[in-house]
């Protein structure tokens, strides 16, 4: 039997602003993780990577993160994704300073 | 200081416009990420994960006060309106836009500076003693020498893809506030015995991953030797370094892997080889270097303000205890600008302090600003009788911390606040340790302590040469703290030992305390500082301190 596939997001940098986007269902790149396609089959995912991988002139560093369903979309599942969402925690800068 | 000549004046602006057309075509599409990343890093400028970073060089942690309200120009104007000063004397901005970022390095070269061999596999900015020029123990100033390294490594055809980056460190102080035996490259000055000046050369120090102490490659070099003798180390290295493997690249792996003895036979041979090409341009312009850096006139002063607040102000008798050193001329202090204000970010200056700090150093420093590898900002050279204005002004600014060398004044590398390398958090937990001291009032009677933190392997935060080294690490998905004991960065240096099993983010900050209590009872006098009683008494009992219950146990088994 093969190991059960982690639920993925694909995830980058904004070209311009460096900031964290996730790529949606509709293909957008959302600056907010809830709105992300969650994917949990790895065939799709790898397509959906190379989907993300092939737009340089809008995201940049484009990877598959590990993620999981939550009340209103997806969530991260690792701290470093977790901080992703929100900005640093020593200033109110970044997501958090808009949300 | 130093002042561009045109040459340099005209490489600077050449590589802004460089960089200008290469950011147009990266936006219009013309260059891939894979294209564009090595020239921006050429440029100094990382991809974090929140946003971008530049990283702009301070040479020598040397600015004048011009430079410093230039920064907070930028800093307001691209920026979210701070800096962070680096454990590499460097200013990093955090959140600087792709499309502003040749503004920036123009507003940069405006002021002769600029961010180039901030990063890559190249020779970084020359650190020096951030003393330099002022200090009391020095035999000279150790600047002009670093800035003749700065024109020689800059843009060096044979050095621009070295096998991984190369970092330079030099001290003209028997004490060394520099840390040169962790650099690729460690240059002390001495004395030989005829009482000539010239240099110890020390190579393959470094921290990160494999942390190693430099070793000695030759004991005495006379001074216009320097420039053939260093660049003879780097060639060799340039050869010998494993490119086939980042993580064995450094000269620290190649002095480890072929011994110092072959390293120097190696390095002596070039040496002999290069050394004729050196027609002695080199000791001339270094000649012009050591005008250009020479010590302001310094007056002689009455010390009657500085006695009076001394007596009836004890907040500003602490500072003045803690944060001002001995100066090479009577009557001067040399001033340390705590970064490191309580519960603050280790090594940020807002625009308002940025501009506060280039004031009191233009009235009454002289026009010189030094920032140290410990995060701080120095003003080299005071009169004691301006101590308590200088004192007053910081205060109000937020930086008036009596804390430099306490418990409080602690290294931290950005960690996953910003670093993209990070595999945990610094920032909070420096902030956490040095509110908790400060809620316990002991850091004046415990002393002298250096805690350093880095939120990864690379270490950033030199966690190796801390007394108390904290390192950060991801293990199974929660951020973990690893702590060492017993490093120590100056000339004593040694690498920090690891204590134990990390702790969790809520468990490190209350085991630092049993520590810093547990020295408290074990240490001999006032006047043993906590190496001195991790020398003179081993791990065992400062390890008792962290893990109680292992401790407990230990006692248990054995009774």
């Amino acid at each position: 039997m093969s190991r059960k596939f982690t639920p993925k997001v694909v995830t980058g940098n904004a070209l311009i602003e460096g900031d964290a986007v996730w790529l949606t269902e509709d293909d957008r790149w959302t600056r907010e993780m809830s709105e992300a396609e969650l994917i949990e089959d790895e065939a799709h995912a790898q397509m959906r990577l190379l989907f993300g991988q092939s737009q340089p002139s809008v995201v940049v560093g484009v990877y598959l993160a590990d993620a999981k369903a939550g009340l209103n979309g997806p969530e991260p599942t690792h701290f470093r994704e977790d901080f992703r969402t929100r900005g640093p925690s020593n200033y109110p800068h970044g997501k958090q300073a808009t949300a | 200081m130093y002042s561009y000549s045109e040459f340099d004046e005209a490489f600077v602006r050449e590589r802004v416009s460089q960089f200008r057309a290469q950011v147009e075509r990266r936006i219009d599409g013309s260059l891939t990420e894979d294209e564009f990343k090595p020239l921006r890093l050429m440029n100094g400028l990382y991809l974090q994960l929140h946003a971008y970073m530049l990283r702009v060089a301070i040479p020598y942690g040397t600015l004048a006060p011009h430079q410093m309200r230039q920064l907070a120009m930028i800093a307001e104007r691209w920026d979210k309106g701070y800096g962070h000063f680096t454990t590499r004397q460097n200013i990093q901005f955090n959140w600087p836009k792709l499309k502003d970022v040749p503004d920036i390095l123009d507003a940069l070269a405006d002021v002769e500076m600029h961010a180039i061999q901030t990063s890559g596999n190249t020779i970084r900015n020359v650190t020096a003693d951030h003393f330099a020029g002022a200090a009391a123990d020095e035999i000279a100033d150790p600047r002009p020498v670093a800035e003749l390294l700065r024109q020689w490594s800059t843009d060096h055809p044979e050095f621009q893809f070295l096998p991984r980056k190369f970092k330079i460190a030099i001290t003209g102080s028997p004490n060394d506030r520099a840390v040169t035996k962790a650099h690729d490259i460690g240059l002390r000055m001495v004395r030989n015995e005829a009482g000539e000046e010239g240099f110890e050369v020390i190579v393959g120090g470094g921290l990160g991953r494999t942390p190693m102490i430099g070793k000695v490659i030759r004991e005495f070099l006379p001074r216009e030797d320097l420039l053939p003798y260093v660049e003879a180390i780097v060639s060799v290295w340039n050869l010998l370094g494993r490119r086939d493997n980042k993580f064995k690249a450094r000269i620290k792996i190649t002095v480890h892997e072929h011994g110092i003895e072959e390293i120097r036979r190696l390095v002596e041979d070039r040496f002999t080889e290069i050394r004729p090409g050196f027609s002695g341009v080199d000791q001339e312009v270094l000649a012009g270097l050591e005008a250009a850096f020479a010590r302001p006139s310094l007056p002689e002063r009455s010390l009657g303000g500085f006695e009076s607040a001394y007596t009836n102000d004890p907040v500003f008798r602490a500072w003045s205890d803690t944060n001002v050193a001995e100066h090479a001329v009577p009557g001067y202090g040399i001033v340390t600008i705590s970064l490191k204000a309580h519960g603050k970010t280790p090594g940020d200056a807002s625009a308002d302090q940025m501009r506060l700090m280039a004031d009191l150093a233009e009235e009454l420093g002289h026009s010189e600003i030094r920032i140290s590898h410990e995060q701080n900002v120095i003003l080299p050279h005071v009169h004691k009788s301006d101590l308590p204005r200088v004192h007053a002004a910081l205060k109000e600014a937020g930086l008036g911390t009596a804390n430099v060398g306490l418990a409080s004044d602690i290294i931290a590398c950005p960690g996953m606040d910003y670093c993209a390398l990070a595999t945990a958090r610094s920032i909070p937990i420096a902030q956490e340790i040095a509110e908790r001291v400060d809620e316990l009032k002991i850091e004046h009677e415990v002393g002298h302590l250096k805690i350093k933190i880095s939120g990864c392997i690379n270490a950033c935060g030199h966690h190796h040469v801390g007394h108390i080294g904290i390192l950060g690490l991801d293990r199974a998905g929660v951020e973990n703290y690893q702590i060492t004991l017993g490093g120590d960065g100056t000339e004593s240096a040694s690498i920090g030992e690891r204590a134990g099993p990390g702790f969790s983010a809520d468990q490190i900050v209350p085991a630092i305390e049993r520590l810093i209590l547990a020295y408290l009872d074990l240490r001999e006098s006032d006047s043993e500082t906590f190496i001195q009683s991790y020398r003179r008494l081993g791990p065992a009992p400062f390890k008792a301190a962290l893990y109680p219950e292992t401790a407990e146990k230990e006692r248990a088994d054995a009774a």
